[in-house]
């Protein structure tokens, strides 16, 4: 008896959970997210739509996995809207079909051209760039810096990056790929390698914290780590012993990415997805994303953002980024190649 | 069909089919169990033929080396520590013993990426280790000294043992005091010295249940992914990644997994031919009181530092820099946020633990009646869910799942015009059975060894007794097993307590779990914002484990 009654509870138990979570979803105004971008980012503009329209947002965030799950779930699948937190899953999604082209004016408006699908299958609602931190000491303040002068002999045993396999650095790599072609860029990929003060490792911050220890002269690291570290008083100095720098100044502008938005092919609930990305891109969500977490706003006029006080004015690369996201896998193989994968 | 069921001849003919719907049912969970690793092999099939030739002459060769390197480093640390410290425990009396006996088992609480995290603030150039050697000997920089890197493969090695050896240690020390005293002291009084009788006498006949749990910690060490990622070990689950996220290909993704179970297959087969015909099972365990020998001052103060070091390094030094590091942000763990996250991981891992108990008692039990092949294979199988990052296996379970919740869905569709939707993939139904896949392991190992040590001559003579199959467990297994299978069910409830990478593809909306609420913080190294909801994992995670001490405690002495 014990067995059979205590196998039989446990379903009861299962099947309960299960319509309880079922029946979660599927109340009236509301929108259901799949997120790449972790909830402590999202949330407060999450929280902002909601007190604006009315309409409840349901998420669920992961780092891996949800344009699978989008595939698996097919027709069926209760998400509207996807956010990545870069472009290159931006194109997976479209390559995987699993995005749909949406009319809105407003978008148009207020997205400039190269940061959205020709089809209007997703939109950027942020970006960042990607650029280099020189020690306030040991490089000289008016050094004009580029991506590729990081495979020069000044530089060897001074450069400090994160695993050359993060997505950052393939994005990196990528755009020196769009830019100067396969063969030109490994050359230049063993060049920066044969730089490098020290095995790649950590985050970007952990790069900023290794020219200010000495370890390094230059780091290559994201925009939005400096003005967080900048504003945590246990990180500052570190912050403060390096000098931010955006590469190719003087030529084609500095690697940029974003995070951006896009609705489902199967959503239930096109309008309201299509409000919830109308609204981060408005100039109130813009400013709370810059201000807590310091990256560029995507829509012109937002200019009072903290992040745009401490960086200036400065040239972005012109480049599609699609046609980025499009030379990932020959970056990761250069990687791979290149004795670089870790 | 026959399932080679081994009942002697004479039993009662419907105590003979209950044994044949054992055993089918075994099969058919084994086979549903079985999907995840199906549908990665389905995906590995496809994958482009250029991948194969690039990974291998690029960087398959490394992959392979340094994974084998960190599987041998933890495996070695891991029996090293778990059945060095069991023994002490189990076999002498030393100063703060009965304290270090389940203190030894805290590690399990805390997540191997948390300490990695604690380690690297702790050891790296800014931290207060290396801060307090530049103060003390006036170096300036970096290029003053050298100190050794935490972020490396020995860094790596030394963090996930620490974490580790606890399941090593938990189903050893079960096993050695599940052992007739008689034994051992027979062997001392034919003159042996207490080494030769752990050597020749304690450790053979404890060998199954060490080699689970260094299974255990090696497949765990497999799919780990936090730790080696933060610390750039390129074994193969950031090979994994790499080749998924970067190149795009979940088929290239699959085939690497797979190699790896294929891989954890061979050493467990390997193992089992060596002790093919062995048995180990005492009929004369007679749960004598274990007569503990002191040991004299300073060995018994030796025998404290052994089994204490890794409490201290393996527990008490991170769980100490996880309060320090929370203490001004304690509020957040009484913030709305987290009291749900703790409802829902108990939640889960209470149901998974249930699960997998059951189950792999269920399993055991047909292994133990039925010689089948086919129900070897598909329990061997079905266990090897716990060698693969739990990401990729999320995909194995997502894809068969919601292939059929949409055949279904069109069927019903089409005739009844009423739609099913995503009746399995959608709901909390593919988390449970995501951690039953990836903790089988866990608590079969656990149970099978318990099983182990019963002797089959108890079935035999329960069985010319009368005894249909449910009566021989419940009157003969269940009492002499019920250790096991707590432990089974503390280990797959602190273990979901912990697990991320599943939870965090297959969960439901809005649903937070203490690992994810944790996580989307430490993915963003905001170690100081993550760490009250880490000291609430290892919160949860400690009342258990306690648990688990005193009920091995309890069940090893003699019952009146």
């Amino acid at each position: 008896m014990s067995f059979i009654s205590r196998m039989s509870c446990l379903a009861a138990g299962t099947a309960l959970l299960c319509s309880a979570t079922v029946g979660a979803v599927q109340a009236s105004e509301e929108v259901n997210l799949y997120s790449y971008r972790q909830p402590h980012l999202m949330q407060p503009l999450l929280d902002a739509f909601t007190a604006e329209t009315g309409v409840k947002v349901n998420m669920v965030y992961a780092n891996k996995g949800l344009l699978e799950r989008l595939v698996a779930e097919g027709r069926n699948t209760p998400a509207d809207v996807v956010i990545t937190a870069n472009a290159g899953r931006l194109a997976d999604l479209v390559d995987a079909d699993v995005l749909k082209g949406v009319n809105s004016d407003k978008l148009e408006a207020a997205v400039p051209a190269r940061y959205q699908d020709p089809q209007n299958r997703w939109f950027a609602i942020t970006k960042r760039g990607r650029v280099l931190y020189a020690s306030r000491d040991r490089v000289a303040a008016d050094k004009a810096l580029t991506y590729e002068s990081l495979a020069d002999a000044e530089w060897k045993g001074r450069i400090c990056t994160r695993p050359f396999t993060h997505s950052y650095m393939i994005d990196l790599i990528s755009s020196m790929i769009a830019s100067h072609g396969a063969e030109w860029t490994e050359t230049w990929l063993n060049g920066v390698k044969a730089n490098l003060a020290r095995k790649p490792q950590g985050n970007d911050r952990a790069q900023i914290k290794g020219v200010a220890q000495g370890e390094c002269d230059i780091a290559i690291g994201n925009t939005y780590y400096y003005g967080i570290m900048l504003s945590d008083p246990e990180q500052r100095a570190a912050a403060e012993a390096v000098r931010p720098v955006f590469p190719n100044q003087d030529g084609r502008g500095a690697h940029m990415n974003i995070t951006g938005a896009g609705v489902t092919r199967h959503a239930k609930n096109t309008a309201n997805g299509v409000k919830l990305i109308e609204f981060l891109v408005s100039p109130r969500a813009q400013e709370i994303y810059a201000a807590q977490n310091f990256e560029f706003p995507v829509v012109a006029g937002v200019a009072t953002a903290p992040v745009i006080a401490i960086f200036g004015e400065f040239k972005e690369d012109g480049v599609n980024v699609a046609d980025v996201a499009a030379q990932r896998r020959a970056a990761a193989q250069m990687v791979d190649r290149a004795g670089l994968s870790s | 069909m026959t399932l080679g069921v081994a009942a002697p001849t004479g039993f009662r003919r419907d105590h003979d089919r209950s044994y044949l719907v054992i055993g089918l049912v075994a099969v058919l969970a084994t086979g549903l169990l079985a999907l995840p690793v199906g549908a990665l092999v389905w995906f590995a099939l496809d994958v482009d033929p250029g991948l194969w030739p690039h990974l291998r002459n690029t960087v398959l060769g490394n992959y392979v080396t340094t994974t084998a390197l960190l599987a041998i480093g933890v495996g070695t640390g891991v029996t090293l520590i778990g059945v060095g410290a069991a023994w002490l425990v189990a076999a002498y009396e030393f100063p703060l013993r009965r304290t270090l006996e389940w203190t030894l088992m805290m590690p399990l609480a805390a997540p191997s990426y948390i300490v990695a995290f604690v380690y690297t603030d702790l050891l790296d150039y800014a931290g207060p280790v290396q801060g307090t050697l530049r103060t003390v000997f006036g170096w300036q920089s970096a290029a003053d000294y050298s100190f050794p890197e935490i972020r490396s493969l020995p860094g790596a090695i030394i963090i996930i043992t620490l974490v580790l050896y606890p399941y090593v240690y938990l189903l050893t020390r079960t096993a050695f005091l599940a052992q007739s005293r008689a034994a051992v002291e027979a062997a001392r009084m034919q003159g042996m010295t207490a080494s030769a009788a752990f050597w020749r006498v304690a450790m053979p006949m404890a060998r199954p249940a060490i080699v689970v749990g260094v299974a255990l910690a090696l497949m765990e060490t497999l799919n780990e992914y936090g730790t080696v990622d933060y610390f750039a070990v390129p074994v193969f689950s950031t090979g994994i990644f790499h080749v998924w996220i970067n190149m795009g290909s979940l088929e290239g993704a699959s085939g690497l997994a797979l190699m790896l179970v294929g891989a954890v297959a061979v050493l467990l087969l390997l193992e089992r031919r060596a002790r093919a015909d062995r048995r180990f099972a005492d009929p004369r365990a007679t749960r004598a009181a274990a007569a503990r020998q002191p040991l004299p001052t300073w060995r018994g103060f030796a025998a404290m530092a052994v089994c204490g070091l890794p409490v201290v390094f393996g527990f008490l030094l991170p769980f100490a820099l996880l309060i320090g590091t929370s203490w001004y942000r304690l509020d957040a763990l009484f913030s709305g946020d987290l009291a749900k996250a703790v409802l829902n991981s108990l939640e889960l891992a209470t149901l998974a633990a249930l699960i997998v108990t059951l189950l792999s008692l269920w399993l055991a039990y047909a292994g133990r009646i039925s010689r089948a092949p086919v129900l070897r294979l598909g329990t061997r199988l079905a266990s090897m869910g716990y060698a693969i990052p739990g990401s990729v296996l999320a995909i194995g379970i997502l894809a068969p799942f919601a292939a059929f919740d949409n055949a279904l869905d069109s069927m019903l569709r089409d005739t009844f015009g009423i739609s099913s939707g995503l009746l399995f993939s959608g709901t909390l139904f593919a988390l449970l059975f995501g951690c039953t896949v990836r903790f089988l392991a866990l608590g079969f190992g656990a149970t099978e060894a318990g099983f182990e040590r019963v002797p089959r001559s108890l079935d035999d003579a329960a069985r010319l007794l009368g005894s249909g199959p449910l009566d021989l467990v419940r009157r003969v297994h269940w009492p002499l097993l019920r250790a096991s299978s707590l432990t089974a069910a503390l280990l797959v409830f602190v273990d979901t307590l912990k697990e991320l990478p599943m939870t965090l593809a297959l969960r439901p909306f809005n649903f937070e779990t203490l690992a994810t609420l944790t996580h989307q913080y430490a993915s963003d190294e905001r170690f100081a914002e993550a760490a009250p909801g880490a000291l609430a994992i290892v919160l949860a995670g400690i009342l258990p484990v306690i648990l688990l001490s005193r009920t091995i405690r309890a069940a090893s002495r003699p019952r009146t």
